[in-house]
């Protein structure tokens, strides 16, 4: 089959490999239809998640159709259509059973070696280094899934797949972003990155009850989306982020501060980028926190700071005082997707939100390094690239 | 976890560590002094020579003073060493009258800094798990499972099942009366076989085993189940002792454990919490074995298995 492949930094390959088979009784094999190119896969493809090897397929956002089960799958037949949630869950660790299903404790065989990192392991994750698994990714013409039976969500087939497809990570990322908030009538959210997960964010922040909703990027075309989404918005190459948003809130500061960044900020004071970017170049940190850093210093006392931008490792000139001196809290993790399959199915089925507005590009699977180019450096507008693995 | 005596050897490797540290740092601030001590500052070439080397001993320092086990790192000076008195052996060959005098003395001194570093990789070494004479090693791990501790004693007690988890046991067969008869697979398809005796079993609480009498290796361990807090499932505790005697089937059973041997009884904790919950062993493309401590090591790619 075809596969997009990580071949090292800046640089992926779509190429020939053996197709995935069954390795124990409750994966099936889905025969993909659509994948998409993901914010976090540019932080593989530049080179800032360790454990990665040439080689490997990457992709975590994908659906299908099932071609095969193994002998446990009783939940899934031959021609369902799934979606697959990015993070692997088994369903049955204490984990599972609190529904914390992105730190599951038995999908990541290679356990030990993020322990070495973190402390204790996170999930497995399709397509996401050998840290996260070792799991192949879906930029492919297929892919094997394990505990099949419990994570994929079936969908019929009235619902197109860009409406969908996003079910399997921003969507549910975003929605937890702003869940993260505890939202509360008159709440004022503050969003930065106009990125999809970030829109995503604005929109459910104002379904989950927010009062204002403001987003922070640099490029005017993805504000725009943002603000159709219903965002005020803020370019921070233009205003002065913490200025305006103590303006924008008569002094108080938004009442939650949401990071859809992650660790590959930047920033629009040149010798600070330039100082986290020879930290980040030296492996001195792996993240550039400024987005984290402004979320911190932004929000109103006793407010909190949800995080949902990635980060692989350690970040320097955390503002601990600010913190901790104006009793803040702080909410993160990757998104526990399978809680939220049914519930964000259901509002997309009456209509309260099509997540396809996402989308600006549409290529076949042989042009994913273009996509991963263009999404880089966010040519012609570049807002989402969907693959089509069979075109 | 194993408990062992290194500290001996551990002192002397933090001293040498400390001796880098100094060396280096002389080197790279006064290379002309040591070129002219040891008779070679008629060479072009010997400030960037001696920078290089002193660099070398930072490097020395930093594996020996950053490390908990210093002493294995020792052999990192070894090398360094042969390096040194193969530049100084050619030193004196080419030199003649004072400067051969100053280089044959500094020859001399390093050879004497090498017996001392060879001495303590050496002992390093002896005191490695399982390759000295009568050397007990305990390992511990412990692991939760989401499971009622009926079920995970059971699991266990049915013997028939450890080899599901336990990646090097090739089969265990009861064989009625509280024994057993256990056959691993060790390198180069050698199977190593004994018989063990159930010594206690708590129903729901404890099994504790030993090695009969004339096994190869003697070894004896028990695993212990209680309520994890809250309902959280089943806390399960694992201890095993063995006593790798000096022979070719000691060591053999110590290199079948790895080099690692807790991080592998961690690893059979982890694979029995994968399969009582999840009723498999976590397989990827990259660990298509499911966990094990050297697949960790050399990952497959993330592409399909053929």
């Amino acid at each position: 089959m075809k596969a997009n492949c990580w071949m090292g930094r800046n640089t992926v390959e779509v190429r020939e490999v053996p197709d995935p088979r069954i390795l124990n009784p409750r994966d099936a094999i889905v025969r993909i239809t659509s994948s998409a190119i993901c914010g976090s896969d540019l932080h593989l493809y530049d080179g800032y998640i360790p454990t990665m090897k040439k080689g490997d397929i990457l992709g975590h956002e994908f659906m299908g159709e099932v071609v095969e089960v193994g002998p446990r799958v009783t939940t899934l037949r031959v021609g369902d259509r799934v979606v697959v949630p990015f993070p692997i869950a088994c369903g049955d660790c204490l984990a599972c059973a609190d529904g914390m299903y992105s730190v599951c404790e038995n999908s990541n065989p290679n356990a030990g070696m993020a322990e070495k990192l973190m402390g204790h392991a996170p999930a497995g994750i399709f397509g996401y280094s050998h840290m996260l698994g070792g799991y192949p990714g879906g930029q492919a013409q297929y892919a094997r899934v394990p505990f099949a039976d419990f994570g994929p969500i079936k969908v019929e087939d009235d619902l197109p797949d860009e409406q969908v497809l996003f079910l399997s990570d921003i969507f549910p990322t975003g929605w937890m972003g702003a869940e993260m908030c505890d939202i509360k009538q008159g709440d004022v959210i503050a969003v930065w990155g106009a990125g999809p997960v970030g829109q995503f964010t604005v929109a459910s922040a104002y379904l989950l009850g927010a009062e204002r909703v403001i987003c922070i990027d640099r490029f005017p075309y993805r504000l725009e989306i943002a603000a159709r989404a219903g965002a005020e918005t803020l370019n921070y190459e233009e205003v002065d982020v913490l200025d305006a948003l103590r303006d924008m809130t008569a002094g108080r500061g938004p009442d939650a501060c949401i990071d859809a960044v992650g660790m590959e900020a930047h920033y629009p004071v040149r010798a600070v980028q330039a100082y986290d970017r020879a930290k980040q170049a030296t492996r001195m940190e792996t993240g550039r926190p400024y987005a984290l850093r402004e979320a911190i210093l932004a929000c109103r006392n006793g407010g909190i700071v949800s995080v949902s931008g990635v980060y692989g490792g350690l970040v320097d000139k955390f503002p601990m005082g600010s913190f901790m001196n104006r009793s803040l809290t702080m909410k993160t993790g990757q998104c526990h997707v399978q809680r939220y399959l049914d519930p964000l199915l259901n509002r997309i089925r009456e209509g309260a939100i099509d997540p396809s507005f996402v989308i600006s590009h549409h290529l076949p699977l042989d042009e994913a390094p273009r996509g991963y180019e263009m999404f880089k450096n966010k040519e012609n507008h570049c807002n989402k690239v969907l693959l089509r693995p069979w075109a | 976890m194993s408990e062992k005596n290194h500290r001996m050897p551990g002192r002397l490797a933090t001293t040498l560590g400390w001796a880098s540290l100094g060396m280096g740092v002389v080197q790279l601030a006064a290379p002309g002094a040591i070129s002219r001590l040891s008779g070679i500052d008629d060479s072009p070439w010997a400030d960037k020579a001696i920078r290089f080397v002193g660099v070398r001993e930072l490097l020395h320092a930093a594996a020996l003073l950053g490390t908990r086990r210093p002493a294995p790192m020792t052999w990192t000076r070894v090398a360094g060493d042969a390096m040194d008195l193969t530049m100084l052996g050619r030193a004196v060959a080419n030199r003649d009258g004072d400067r051969r005098r100053r280089a044959a003395a500094a020859t001399v001194a390093v050879a004497g800094i090498a017996l001392a570093d060879f001495y303590t990789a050496m002992r390093a070494n002896r005191s490695k798990p399982g390759a000295g004479p009568e050397a007990t090693t305990n390992l511990r791990a412990a692991v939760t499972v989401n499971r009622p501790r009926r079920e995970a004693y059971e699991f266990w007690r049915t013997l028939e099942n450890l080899p599901r988890f336990m990646i090097h046991l090739e089969s265990v067969e009861s064989i009625g009366g509280g024994y057993s008869h256990w056959q691993v697979r060790g390198p180069a398809h050698k199977v190593i076989e004994w018989d063990a005796e159930i010594i206690e079993d708590r129903e729901d609480q404890l099994i504790a085993w030993r090695s009969i009498e004339g096994a190869t290796v003697r070894n004896s361990g028990w695993v212990r189940f209680t309520d994890a807090p809250g309902g959280r499932g089943t806390e399960v505790r694992v201890r095993i002792d063995y006593e790798a005697r000096a022979g070719r089937l000691g060591l053999a059973f110590a290199r079948l454990l790895g080099e690692h041997p807790e991080q592998q009884v961690r690893d059979d904790l982890r694979r029995f919490k994968q399969v009582i919950e999840t009723g498999e062993v976590t397989r990827s493309e990259g660990s298509p074995e499911g966990t094990r401590a050297q697949r960790q090591l050399f990952q497959r790619l993330a592409q399909p298995v053929r």
